[in-house]
């Protein structure tokens, strides 16, 4: 099994610095979720894990080894990424978007094979964009395109698979739609799958493990039951909150206090 | 490859097995017929522009020149005028078509070729000056734009290079057609300057090469041209696949093993250039490099192809020299012939405001 960890990493943009001796690591087989407020962190942990952005101190480990010490082709046989709001070249069909998810399995000789054309029929069925195969991906809805992205980081075939905010500017079903087929993923094939996500509700119920940051360090991890409680909340978000049972999944739900609308007594706080 | 890789897909796609492969197939199919309909098209063009015009020659008497056979008269008009002048115009097609192409597809913006952002204005300030401040004539002239159009790359390139913030994929290449269009005005403004400042000679001298003209082309030229491309395809060739990377923006090409700094640095230099031999050996020929990408693209229903720019671009110069050379003179202009230069700027332009106006419309920037 794969393992993806990040060990007393500093991330900076310029001298920016952004997180700072941070060490996490995700558990293999599992899906990690990170939540945290707006600038706290977690998109650039996430490119940090992903190689994206070189540490400004401590290292990132690829099975115990630092991943920008390792060819960044082999890496990308192991580790796949999904960037936030990714944006395809104009005129590029579903079908080649999919396929450019072999790259790292290409090369100058080795061309278009049998293995390439599975792995992309399979990713295609898998994230049920088959009838899109020949649409230009900037026609599709924003689920559509999601799943065709999706697609394209399955097509990779890689054991593990980072995903920035992929929820973003989806309406609420097709937000439920990206997670369950991520959660497949991990469940089909034990793909190690790290999201980054704002929804703290959806965070709970899809994490089996849970990461929450403040200010570029790691405030809590572990069970979503163990992580999500009022006091959290509190300190990462800065919100009042109700914290109760989902009923449909019995993962933590945060119900948001506000200064509006309260029909029960404010908790003294 | 065909069906039967399709039918090897699993399980999970038994009851649609090549569904997903057809377009692939059907864009390659497509890319193949386009490219052997282009290259047709080349060699037809070549012909013309050698064979006829002004002083026609027929293929016997063509095939014995290439063998060698002096004619006279025809010897020396299809020798060191007509077959010269066609390669030297195949040749900058092909450049100035990949030149534009690689900006185009990796900084995702149909506005990023060099003739826009200011490489091919810093030639012709370069040479403009050569000419009317020292009286440089030929090679010099040719040198002296070369180091212009890298001049001002290396100048654009500095400026609009920033580290890559957490947008990734950025603003850089909105940053970097602006950072050139800047510069395009300095240099024209450079320009106009030293054609005031000179006496009318050689202001004309100097006018025919800033229109991009085919009409110098000898061996010489056509000898620099080849062994540069010789060098500069095969790199073109083997930045293609990162090129292709790239296309998806900096993030995603990181993710699929792209090395984003250095695949990008070598196609910036190659793509420069490009460029630069190519307005070296015949001036700035207007739109060639803007025009190639878009109309390869749309020929390809898509998916954008260096091989197919290339050749588009080949086309496009051999035509407008043989239509300005030949076809204007005999219809619109009275005998005078007019500089490549002049027709395919008088082509780009439209196509530029229509790109602009379609862009606006369907709402895809680049």
């Amino acid at each position: 099994m794969r393992t993806l960890q990040a060990r007393d990493v500093t991330l900076a943009y310029d001298r920016r610095t952004v997180v700072r001796d941070l060490s996490v690591a995700l558990p293999a087989g599992k899906v990690t979720i990170i939540v945290g407020a707006n600038a706290c962190g977690k998109s650039t942990l996430l490119r940090g894990l992903a190689r994206l952005l070189k540490p400004a101190g401590g290292s990132v480990l690829l099975d115990g080894k630092d991943i920008h010490a390792q060819s960044t082709r082999d890496v990308a046989k192991v580790l796949g990424l999904l960037p936030q709001t990714p944006v395809a070249p104009d005129g590029l069909t579903v079908a080649e978007l999919v396929g450019r998810g072999r790259y790292p399995h290409q090369g100058w000789f080795r061309q278009w094979t049998a293995r390439d054309e599975d792995a992309v029929n399979t990713a295609m069925a898998a994230t049920d964009t088959l009838e899109l195969a020949g649409r230009d991906v900037d026609e599709l809805s924003g689920g559509q395109r999601q799943r065709a992205w999706i697609a394209m980081a399955l097509a990779q075939e890689t054991d593990i698979l980072l995903l920035d905010e992929p929820t973003t500017f989806l309406d609420v079903t097709h937000q439920i739609e990206v997670l369950d087929l991520v959660t497949d993923l991990n469940r089909r094939r034990g793909t190690t799958v790290a999201i980054v996500l704002h929804d703290l509700n959806l965070a709970a119920r899809y994490a089996d493990h849970l990461i929450a940051m403040k200010a570029g360090s790691v405030v809590a991890q572990g069970t979503p039951a163990e992580v999500v409680t009022g006091a959290l909340v509190a300190e990462v978000f800065g919100l009042e909150s109700h914290v109760m049972p989902d009923p449909v999944s019995g993962t933590p739900m945060v119900i948001p206090v506000g200064r509006h609308h309260s029909q029960i007594e404010r908790s003294t706080s | 490859m065909s069906a039967p890789a399709g039918a090897l897909a699993g399980r999970a796609v038994a009851s649609t097995p090549a569904v997903a492969s057809m377009p692939r197939h059907r864009a390659r199919h497509r890319r193949r017929l386009v490219c052997a309909a282009l290259a047709g098209a080349v060699v037809v063009l070549f012909l013309i522009n050698v064979l006829l015009g002004t002083y026609t020659v027929t293929i016997p008497d063509f095939v014995r020149l290439l063998a060698g056979e002096r004619i006279p008269g025809a010897s020396f008009i299809v020798m060191e005028s007509k077959l010269p002048r066609a390669v030297v115009g195949t040749l900058i097609g092909i450049a100035f078509g990949i030149a534009g192409s690689i900006f185009q597809t990796m900084l995702r913006n149909p506005l990023a070729s060099p003739d826009i952002i200011g490489i091919s204005y810093g030639a012709s300030a370069s040479a403009v000056a050569a000419i009317v401040v020292f009286g440089a004539t030929g090679l010099a002239v040719s040198a002296s734009a070369m180091l212009g159009a890298l001049g001002i790359a290396l100048l654009i390139y500095l400026l609009s290079y920033r580290r890559s913030g957490r947008s990734g994929h950025s603003a850089a290449g909105a940053r970097l057609v602006l950072v050139g269009i800047g510069f395009a005005a300095m240099m024209q403004a450079l320009v106009s300057y030293l054609m005031t400042r000179t006496d009318i000679r050689t202001a004309q001298d100097a006018l025919v090469w800033l229109n991009g003209s085919l009409n110098s082309s000898n061996w010489d030229r056509v000898l620099i041209l080849a062994a540069s491309l010789a060098l500069l395809l095969p790199a073109t060739a083997l930045l293609a696949r990162s090129l292709r990377g790239l296309e998806m923006g900096d993030d995603a090409a990181a993710g699929l093993g792209v090395r984003v700094a250095p695949s990008r640095l070598g196609l910036v230099v190659t793509a420069v250039l490009l460029a630069a031999v190519a307005t070296a050996a015949a001036g700035p020929v207007a739109f060639v490099a803007f025009l190639s990408g878009p109309i390869a693209r749309r020929l390809l229903r898509g998916a954008g192809s260096l091989a197919v720019s290339a050749l588009v671009g080949a086309v496009i110069v051999l035509a407008a020299d043989f239509t300005g050379a030949n076809l204007f003179p005999l219809y619109l202009t009275d005998g005078t012939s007019l500089p490549v230069g002049v027709v395919t700027g008088a082509l780009g332009a439209p196509f530029l405001l229509w790109l602009l106006v379609t862009a606006n419309r369907v709402g895809r920037g680049g």
